[in-house]
């Protein structure tokens, strides 16, 4: 057992869930068994790879490239709504749970 | 009798501030850092928003060009050593304006690293390093009050969710109040000088952050720190951790310990005041940001960042004292802004006489600037007008005295040198020997008796006729050519 019921319930809190005692026991059986599995991936020896947390890092970058412009293709120039336009106001807020037609508006925060 | 004060400087004497600041710049790019919605302060609320801004499932982040540039032009300014590669992250908290649930920052694989700047302090010239800068993306903005639901509810404008910012984080180097206000002065002159902020603390392009902590001298631990949020000025800052000092000193002295935790301050009060806070530290868990690749900011493209890198102030200061012999002090009010300095260099250059450029604006601009309460930046005279008049009294065409008038005419009219100066009639000191000569015969035939006692040898009277020349020409004769007409006609 690597996960704890103490580790779900720290998570859990950071994530802002209430989690029941029975969704708190199956998360710890689910987490366990997920990092079962990556455990297999011991079994392989990557004492020279590298860590890599983005994929494309490594593939679909033009490899005839060095430094910058080998990601070159990634970034973009500094030219107003040159990727995409902004949306419309309303089209904004339209999705909004709440809203007073020109804010969001949450429930009033106070600090936790 | 031991006063509150005197108890004071004595824990003082016992304890020793750490300070260490974090500061968020804005950057000046036309769009957002992931997105290219506009960064335009003060559009209405929730007008400059995308799917990537508002964070809607399935956007995707594309990194601006400027804003690295601006960042490690920034970095360099610093003196941060520029990392070629470097790595976003997800900071992951909750706050209803966060949209996403995490911002993109940077964590264990900053921009740049291990940087510093020179300030004053007490005992002399102090660096202060600069840990780490990093890029990251600015939040939307919380409103909770000034609007009609604020009693239940808070309103939330994305327009700068997405802005482009820079965090600085220094060294825990900083000893008192006075070097934090300090640093914080030369940082943003630096960062002004760069161009890659406004530094506007009004509108929030500017924030500041303190952590302080005191210890015992001659510990080596820190002590437990606390962070001093929602300070909107230099002087609250200063004010801030002059106030939490005393208040951690007062605490440990009275056997109590200090909490580690966030406090606010109340510039109206003086004082801070902690937040309520859950008893477990901030854990943000840090990720790297899957949706952005590696920043690979290579030798190349950081040469040529660099080549856009201007001169900084606190050279260009030490050159300027140099070049145009003015004072240490002067040369701070002429680099003020780069703008200022670079037209003040250019029109001392074009005139004749660059250190007379220098001396007028020290001697003649700044004391008329100060009575009326303006700063140089709104002197009613351009340097270049200053300019034009240095020229004029280089070639003998207008005397001191008159430079003086045509300057108070300046700041009375709120015109330029050069338009009152043509208001004027382009007026001229005159030089004209046969019109002196004329009003000095006047003046000799008038004034028997003087002219007597210079004669007897009583040469201090020369001066009665050089005034009295001056006022009759309305001060536009030229005084040395006077001075050497009077000693003939009465010698």
């Amino acid at each position: 057992m690597k996960v704890t019921e103490k580790d779900v319930a720290y998570v859990a809190d950071l994530a802002n869930l209430e989690l029941t005692q029975a969704e708190r026991e199956r998360m710890v059986r689910d987490l366990n068994s997920i990092l079962e599995h990556i455990d297999s991936l011991n079994e392989l020896d990557t004492t020279n790879v590298p860590p890599m947390a983005q994929i494309p890092d490594r593939f679909g970058v033009d490899e005839s490239r060095q430094g910058s412009e080998r990601f070159a293709y990634t970034i973009r120039e500094d030219v107003l709504e040159g990727l995409r336009k902004s949306l419309p106001h309303d089209v904004a807020l339209a999705n909004a749970p709440d809203s007073d037609g020109t804010f969001f508006e949450v429930p009033k925060v106070i600090e936790r | 009798m031991v006063t509150a004060a005197d108890s004071s400087v004595a824990a003082h004497a016992r304890y020793e501030p750490v300070i260490g600041l974090e500061v968020h710049v804005q950057l000046l790019t036309v769009t957002k850092i992931f997105c290219s919605c506009s960064t335009r302060f003060g559009d209405p609320p929730n007008t400059n928003v995308c799917p990537v801004c508002l964070g809607l499932p399935g956007a995707l982040p594309v990194l601006n060009r400027k804003a690295v540039e601006f960042a490690v032009l920034a970095a360099m300014a610093l003196n941060c050593r520029v990392n070629e590669t470097s790595i976003f992250a997800r900071k992951n908290y909750f706050y209803p304006d966060l949209p996403k649930g995490y911002q993109i920052s940077q964590y264990d694989r900053p921009l740049a690293e291990h940087g510093w700047i020179d300030i004053d302090s007490e005992g002399g010239t102090k660096k202060i390093g600069i840990t780490r800068l990093h890029l990251e993306e600015d939040a939307g903005k919380s409103l909770h009050e000034g609007f009609p639901d604020a009693v239940e509810k808070t309103a939330i404008d994305l327009n700068r969710s997405g802005v482009p910012l820079i965090e600085i984080v220094s060294e825990p180097d900083i000893a008192s109040p006075g070097e934090a206000y300090e640093y914080l002065t030369r940082l943003k002159e630096i960062i002004l000088y760069t161009g890659v902020s406004d530094c506007n603390m009004e509108e929030g392009s500017l924030r500041c952050d303190a952590n302080v902590s005191v210890r015992p001298h001659g510990q080596k631990e820190f002590g437990t720190k606390t962070e001093v949020k929602n300070v909107n000025s230099f002087r609250f800052i200063r004010e801030a951790l002059a106030y939490e000092i005393e208040r951690q000193i007062e605490l440990i002295d009275s056997g109590g310990k200090v909490t580690q935790e966030t406090r606010l301050y109340n510039a109206n009060e003086g004082k801070t005041y902690g937040m309520r806070s859950k008893e477990q530290a901030h854990d943000y868990r840090y990720f790297p940001e899957p949706d952005l690749l590696p920043l690979v900011v290579d030798e190349k493209w950081s040469s040529q960042i660099r080549k856009l890198l201007p001169e900084l102030p606190e050279a260009r200061r030490e050159r300027m004292v140099v070049d145009y012999g003015i004072t240490e002090k002067d040369a701070q009010v002429l680099t003020s802004s780069k703008a200022l300095a670079d037209q003040f260099e250019e029109a001392a250059k074009s005139a004749k006489n660059p250190k007379r450029v220098a001396n007028l604006v020290q001697s003649e601009l700044i004391g008329r600037l100060k009575a009326k309460g303006l700063e140089i930046e709104q002197s009613p005279i351009s340097m270049k007008g200053v300019a034009q008049s240095s020229d004029l009294v280089d070639v003998g065409a207008i005397s001191g005295k008159m430079l003086k008038d045509l300057y108070d005419l300046c700041f009375q009219r709120g015109k330029d040198f050069p338009v009152v100066y043509d208001e004027e009639g382009r007026p001229q000191q005159s030089s004209d020997t046969s019109a002196l000569e004329k009003i000095i015969d006047e003046l000799i035939a008038a004034n028997p008796r003087q002219v007597e006692q210079y004669r007897a040898g009583k040469k201090t009277v020369a001066g009665f006729f050089v005034g009295q020349v001056m006022k009759a020409s309305k001060g536009q004769a030229n005084p040395q050519v006077v001075n050497e007409l009077v000693a003939k006609k009465l010698g």
